[in-house]
């Protein structure tokens, strides 16, 4: 039965189509995904209506679970529910000096960690793309079609390594991505756009498990990021350890399991929200073994408790004004950004640092989803009334390169404003060098072991000369998404030499590949399960449309008839139950046409007894 | 796009001058950046996205240029066909070379100490000799043209940058 899609009036396809672009905050502790509709930035709910995404995956006995779903399991089965992935992205295992808090096999790799899981070992990327494969479907099912365009947040102090592996991410998720934008800067669009503000802001946003703060001057439409700082392992989370900590102090608990590990965690984050409405939270849980938990943590304790991890988040708040060469005093408003700032110690160390209270008149868990959003509209094109701003943001890290002695020497120095090229001239150091080595490594300290190792290049193919003679020009490139690429070249000589990049963390170009082959086979498997769910509902209706039609007019047809009717239900009925979908598509297909006569003849007769009684005149037309 | 070949001054309106309306520099920044930034190019073919990026780029390193005084006065003169950071002549005056040890004696003792109102102090006290010596360097470059004579206040003046650069670096030091 074919079906045609009727567009509503004024609803017609507009000749030049918008493009469905969307916003997606990937959080530690929550995600959110935006779009802009009739001109205003607005999250996508699910079917119950809920904005967040739970940052949770679940590997499952029956496949990939997401969100609320496999929130439900993470205390039932801890070591296959990844949650707070985010803090593992770009990661190596040493990198990790909080492992022991995750209840997770790690499974050590080059520069990445990996999960083992019971589907298998995953990286943190290729779970991260399971939760964004989780918001395009939303997104799509919302905005009825494939996503056009894409802009992922991710944390502005976020190095190379962690924003490569997020943009992976979403490669692998089939995302197609416009824009990395650094989560303080969406806030500040979805805030300034909102406000016509004018004049320097500073936007703090303490999310799940990073902490950022971002100075930006508004002027005109134009928004630039004047410095950013931050820690890019801070954040409610570790509010969230303290309090477990505590517990576990207080009720005098022995070593716990995994799975009551993660319920007092649980808990502990239940009791921090609380916190923010009421004097006092009990926390009661029931253990594995049978004992009980039963303490009550007021917040007097809670807040000294805490007290270093908020005193924690001001020496990067002194450092970004003092890049920015601002005071205090110069800023005109502080924004609140990120769900742990709804914590009342929070928001009076801010206020008392800045002297004026922050501003908090926008929800601080949506406000980078919204700000996202306006920037995806922007970047795949959809005019909008108010779109005539720019965005000008900067590098958070210096880039650099190992020099002689293990000692960096910078290119890019942080806060500058990308994207950005630079180029350096280096030289050899040995009579009839032919190679150099090449090391990549991002980070303020002096010293390359104290600095993140991003790359490593070697150059070959230089022409034997005298030490110093050779000079190769090294060129960064930093582009909009604050991403490296590296260049070498021998420059005197005119010899094209050859250089061979090794990434020194996260997935090489090749296992990128093969996990997109992979999740094609996956999708494989996606479509197979989409065709067998189609093929379900026609058998469906066709099943209760004959059934129905036997009912009423079961006298129009013979025994024989009759017979092969039942037959080809009783078919049908039994491939309903099982996983074929072509299969089922042929039961359906043989009851169509064993039931063929007897429709024509249902067909004859409602047209004859529809016509009984009618005169002739109001046939003619 | 943007012509490579036109010099940072020119890009954004500008006479080549060691003083410069940063008024007037913002907005040309601004505005060359609306129409070049790789944003307004999202949709574009790979060419025209590398062209923004290059192009963006530019501006954005001839701004950062401009903007500060030290990497300005040096790009003067290398307009000039005079290049202060290649030089093999790098003397400096004995006396700007003391003080400058003596302050960076004094930096390290107050860093041990952890006395940032000292090491605030030296800070200033480097910025307060920046500013005299960016006027003197206003008069040399922009009122007598005295471009090679002006090669030994670029340097003084690339020496303090560097120092307040360092009392910078030790004062975050100090407060983390």
């Amino acid at each position: 039965m074919a079906l045609f899609q009727i567009s509503e009036p004024g609803e017609t396809p507009a000749p030049h189509q918008r493009k469905r672009a969307i916003g997606i905050d990937l959080g530690t502790t929550n995600s959110l995904v935006a779009t802009v509709r009739n001109g205003l930035a607005v999250v996508l709910p699910d079917g119950e209506g809920r904005p967040l995404v739970p940052s949770i995956v679940r590997y499952g006995e029956h496949g990939v679970e997401t969100g609320y779903t496999a929130m439900a399991h993470q205390t039932g089965d801890p070591q296959n529910t990844i949650v707070s992935v985010k803090r593992l992205m770009g990661r190596g295992l040493p990198d990790l000096t909080d492992a022991r808090r995750f209840p997770y096999r790690f499974v050590d790799s080059p520069g990445i960690v990996r999960i083992g899981t019971r589907a298998g070992v995953k990286s943190p990327v290729e779970v991260s793309a399971d939760l964004l494969r989780a918001l395009r479907d939303r997104a799509e099912a919302s905005l009825g079609g494939p996503v056009d365009g894409a802009v992922v947040t991710v944390p502005a102090y976020f190095d190379d390594a962690q924003r490569q592996a997020t943009k992976d991410a979403a490669q692998l998720a089939g995302l197609p991505i416009l824009r990395l934008l650094n989560e303080p800067t969406a806030a500040a669009i979805a805030y300034g756009l909102d406000n016509a503000s004018e004049g320097v802001y500073a936007v703090y946003d303490l999310g799940g498990g990073t902490f950022d703060i971002s100075i930006l001057r508004l002027s005109r439409g134009v928004f630039e990021v004047l410095a950013t700082n931050g820690d890019s392992a801070l954040g409610g989370d570790d509010f969230d350890h303290r309090v477990f900590c505590w517990i576990i102090e207080a009720a005098r608990l022995a070593p716990l399991s995994p799975s009551d590990a993660r319920l007092l965690l649980v808990k502990a984050r239940e009791a921090k929200e609380n916190l923010s409405e009421h004097e006092s939270a009990s926390i009661l849980a029931k253990l594995a073994d049978g004992s009980s938990v039963n303490v009550t943590l007021t917040k007097a304790i809670f807040t000294e408790i805490t007290g270093n991890l908020v005193a924690k988040t001001m020496s990067p708040v002194r450092r970004a004004l003092r890049d920015a060469q601002l005071q205090t005093t110069d800023i005109k408003g502080v924004v609140l950004v990120g769900g742990a700032t709804r914590m009342p110690q929070v928001r009076r160390a801010v206020a008392e640092f800045f002297g004026q209270p922050p501003l908090t008149n926008l929800n601080p868990d949506e406000v980078v989803a919204l700000g996202a959003a306006v920037q995806a509209n922007k970047l795949a094109g959809n005019r909008e009334r108010d779109d005539d701003w720019l965005l000008l943001d900067v590098i958070p890290l210096s880039l650099g390169l190992e020099t002689m002695g293990g000692l960096t020497e910078k290119i890019i120095p942080r806060n500058s404003t990308i994207p950005i090229a630079r180029a350096q001239e280096f030289t050899t150091y040995k009579d009839g060098q032919t190679a150099m080595a090449i090391h990549v490594v991002q980070g303020e300290r002096e010293k390359v072991v104290d600095c993140r190792s991003l790359a490593r290049f070697e150059l070959r193919g230089i022409p034997p000369m005298v030490a110093g003679a050779a000079r190769i020009q090294v060129t960064f490139q930093v582009d909009a998404d604050g991403l490296l690429d590296v260049a070498a070249r021998e420059q005197g000589t005119g010899v094209e030499a050859t250089i061979a990049v090794k990434p020194s963390y996260g997935l090489s170009d090749g296992e990128i590949a093969k996990m997109l082959a992979d999740s094609f086979t996956h999708a494989a498997d996606d479509m197979q399960a989409r065709a067998l769910a189609e093929a379900q509902v026609e058998a469906d209706q066709i099943a209760a449309a004959t059934e129905s039609a036997l009912a009423t007019d079961g006298e129009l047809i013979g025994t024989h008839e009759r017979a092969a009717i039942d037959g080809a239900l009783a078919k049908l009925r039994r491939f309903r139950e099982g996983t074929d979908h072509r299969a089922l598509r042929a039961a359906v297909e043989s009851l169509n046409h064993v039931t063929g006569e007897f429709a024509a003849r249902r067909m004859d007769r409602s047209v004859s007894r529809a016509l009984t009684g009618k005169r002739v005149d109001a046939l003619s037309d | 796009m943007i012509d490579f070949s036109r010099n940072y001054f020119d890009l954004f309106g500008l006479t080549p001058a060691f003083r410069v309306d940063g008024a007037v520099l913002d907005r040309a920044y601004r505005q060359l950046q609306t129409e070049v930034h790789p944003d307004r190019f999202a949709g574009g073919s790979d060419a025209q996205r590398r062209e923004a990026l290059q192009s963006s780029a530019r501006v954005n390193e001839a701004y950062r240029a401009l903007k500060n005084p030290v990497q300005r006065a040096q790009y003067l003169l290398r307009l000039r066909g005079i290049d202060t950071l290649s030089e093999t002549d790098t003397a400096l005056p004995r006396d700007f070379l003391e003080r400058q040890l003596e302050r960076r004696e004094e930096a390290a003792d107050a860093q041990a100490a952890g006395d940032l109102r000292a090491l605030s102090a030296l800070l200033a006290d480097a910025r307060a000799e920046s500013q005299a010596l960016e006027d003197a360097l206003a008069q040399l470059l922009d009122g007598a043209q005295e471009f090679a004579g002006a090669r030994m206040q670029v340097r003084e003046l690339t020496f303090l940058a560097k120092l307040a650069e360092d009392l910078d670096a030790m004062l975050a030091a100090c407060e983390s």
